[in-house]
């Protein structure tokens, strides 16, 4: 990583960013999807999120960047209430999607997630089901029969995942039985299938070739249109290239949230500067 | 230079380490050897003896009165299977329930009290559960019962098949877990229809291993299915199990009833063999990523 530090090749000249960074920057304000006040969250005695206060824009791609243990992850998880599967786990402040309080006393965390879908890590099809039962899980075990509907929204869902092409032919085929990134594309496809609101990403490509992550950027790109997409990173250069706005954390904190253009040409916090410049995480 | 040459051995040190290197391999080989031994001095004497006493008839008819030749187990081999039907109704929900407690729900101290308990049922001797049985079961209604086998050996599966399902329970890993639970689907349904799912072959593996360990119980049979020389024509009566037959045919003073009785041993030692050939074949095929 040595060749991060100068010059700076995570600052894309300006006519290499991407088009939708420039071109979100002229279109009027978003609407708020995420709209979040003072989080935070603590594992046990340790607190990991420190009063976030943040909104996220619906139809955008939001990127979280910062360095390992800086929450980002957890974060993310706050978002769909999956951190409440960690025993232990305490959260504090407000939580609103669309206006709707997610953490009120009766809102039902299955329904969180079913509104905000989530792609992790490491692709994790499920083992025991076929590609097509493996896209059409959330479906069909939330209940859904008709097969009219079924057929529609597997060829759907993995058109939108760019895997359609590849796949189907071999739809009765193990899911495991794909490469990496295509078992990726499996499970980002399981996530549309259920046509959640939001997307939440967890270093999805961290896994994957550079072909792979290639192609899986793309199809970020391409969800923006219809979804709000949150992608937590490591790579800076992804964040540049797939997202519109990038939120950068540390020690558990928000330091900065901005277009991504800026944060990554002229952030205004130092801490930020010295992170994308590749002077410490 | 010298300092190092007096770490080299010197060509009788390696001579002797050779040699005591091969003794040792000899000597491992042979306490490996030992292990095997006895199982195939087992099969040996079983084909040697059963194998001859083994017919049709034996298969298909009842024992015969003392003195007369002839005769078999088909009511021993029947009440065997039925015995073991009745236990897996008991062991299996009751097991692997308790199993998917362990593995999704219980909290960290109950989990440690049930699994403690469940290790203490399993070094139970057998002929207590036998006993246990026949307080619970056989002195309040007065009779010998093929319910009463088909409990004591029923409960003696549950903490088997409970630690099992645990544990490959917990191997499955979280991933999957998560990734059905951001689907939004209902706890209930992940555990059923992914996770069991996904551990089906080694959940069947513990159930046919406890099975198989209980088929050849005769201590918790003897005060509960006492056995019985003729067909039962109802669970309420007293039931013959291949293990009972052997025992009682084995202290006999008739020749023809010892040799019965290896038969029946052969019989049963074949029925254990297949479920553990069957659990070789699944466990190999148990991969979950």
């Amino acid at each position: 990583m040595a060749d991060r530090i100068q010059p700076n090749p995570l600052i894309p000249p300006a006519a290499a960013l991407p088009a939708a960074a420039a071109a979100s920057s002229r279109e009027p304000p978003a609407e708020v999807a995420f709209d979040i006040a003072d989080l935070s969250l603590w594992y046990g005695s340790r607190q990991a999120l420190y009063e976030v206060t943040i909104q996220l824009p619906a139809r955008r791609v939001t990127a979280i960047i910062g360095p390992s243990g800086c929450g980002k992850s957890t974060f993310l998880r706050a978002l769909n209430r999956m951190h409440e599967l960690t025993p232990g786990t305490r959260m504090t402040g407000r939580l609103r999607l669309f206006g709707q309080d997610l953490y009120s006393p009766g809102v039902d965390p299955t329904h969180v997630r079913r509104r905000v879908g989530m792609v992790f890590q490491k692709s994790n099809p499920f083992p025991t089901m076929s590609i097509a039962e493996n896209v059409l899980a959330g479906l069909r075990l939330n209940g859904v029969r008709d097969p009219a509907l079924l057929r529609e929204r597997l060829e759907q869902a993995l058109r939108m995942a760019a895997l359609w092409d590849e796949v189907k032919d071999v739809l009765g085929r193990p899911g495991v039985s794909l490469s990496g990134g295509q078992q990726q594309r499996v499970c980002i496809a399981r996530a549309l299938a259920i046509e959640p609101e939001i997307v939440l990403m967890d270093e999805p490509c961290s896994a994957l070739d550079p072909i792979a992550t290639a192609k899986i950027e793309e199809l970020i790109r391409d969800l923006r249109t219809r979804y709000t997409v949150i992608i937590v990173t490591h790579n800076m250069q992804q964040a540049a290239r797939v997202s519109d706005r990038t939120a950068f954390f540390y020690l558990g904190r928000l330091v900065e949230v901005d277009e991504t253009r800026t944060i990554f040409m002229k952030p205004a916090n130092p801490q930020t500067e010295a992170y994308v410049s590749g002077r410490f995480g | 230079m010298t300092a190092r040459a007096s770490f080299a051995p010197s060509p009788r040190q390696q001579a002797w380490r050779r040699f005591t290197n091969r003794v040792m391999a000899v000597v491992l080989l042979a306490c490996a050897l030992t292990v095997m031994a006895p199982l195939f001095l087992v099969l040996y004497y079983l084909v040697r003896e059963g194998a001859t006493s083994l017919d049709w008839s034996f298969f298909t008819q009842l024992p015969k009165p003392t003195g007369e030749p002839g005769g078999g187990m088909a009511n021993a081999i029947a009440g065997t299977l039925t015995l073991l039907a009745m236990a897996a109704a008991i062991g299996v929900p009751f097991g692997i329930m308790g199993g998917v407690y362990l593995a999704e729900y219980g909290s960290e101290r109950a989990n440690d009290w049930i699994r403690f308990t469940a290790d203490v049922l399993n070094g139970v001797p057998s002929i207590v559960w036998g006993m246990v049985v026949y307080a619970l079961l056989v002195v309040p209604f007065k009779t010998f019962s093929a319910y009463a086998g088909g409990v004591a050996l029923g409960l003696m599966m549950v903490p088997l098949v409970m630690r099992t399902t645990e544990e490959v329970l917990v191997l499955v890993p979280q991933g999957y877990r998560e990734a059905a639970l951001a689907l939004g689907i209902a706890r209930w349904r992940i555990i059923v229809v992914i996770v069991m799912r996904t551990a089906l072959k080694g959940i069947v593996t513990g159930v046919l291993v406890a099975l198989a360990r209980v088929a050849g119980e005769t201590a918790p049979l003897l005060f509960t299915a006492l056995g019985n020389n003729f067909w039962s024509h109802r669970l309420s009566e007293p039931i013959a199990a291949l293990p009972l037959q052997i025992f009682s045919y084995a202290i006999s003073p008739y020749d023809d009833w010892h040799r019965q009785a290896w038969a029946g041993a052969l019989v049963l030692m074949a029925l254990i063999l297949i479920v553990n050939v069957t659990v070789r074949v699944l466990s190999r095929e148990r991969r979950f990523t």
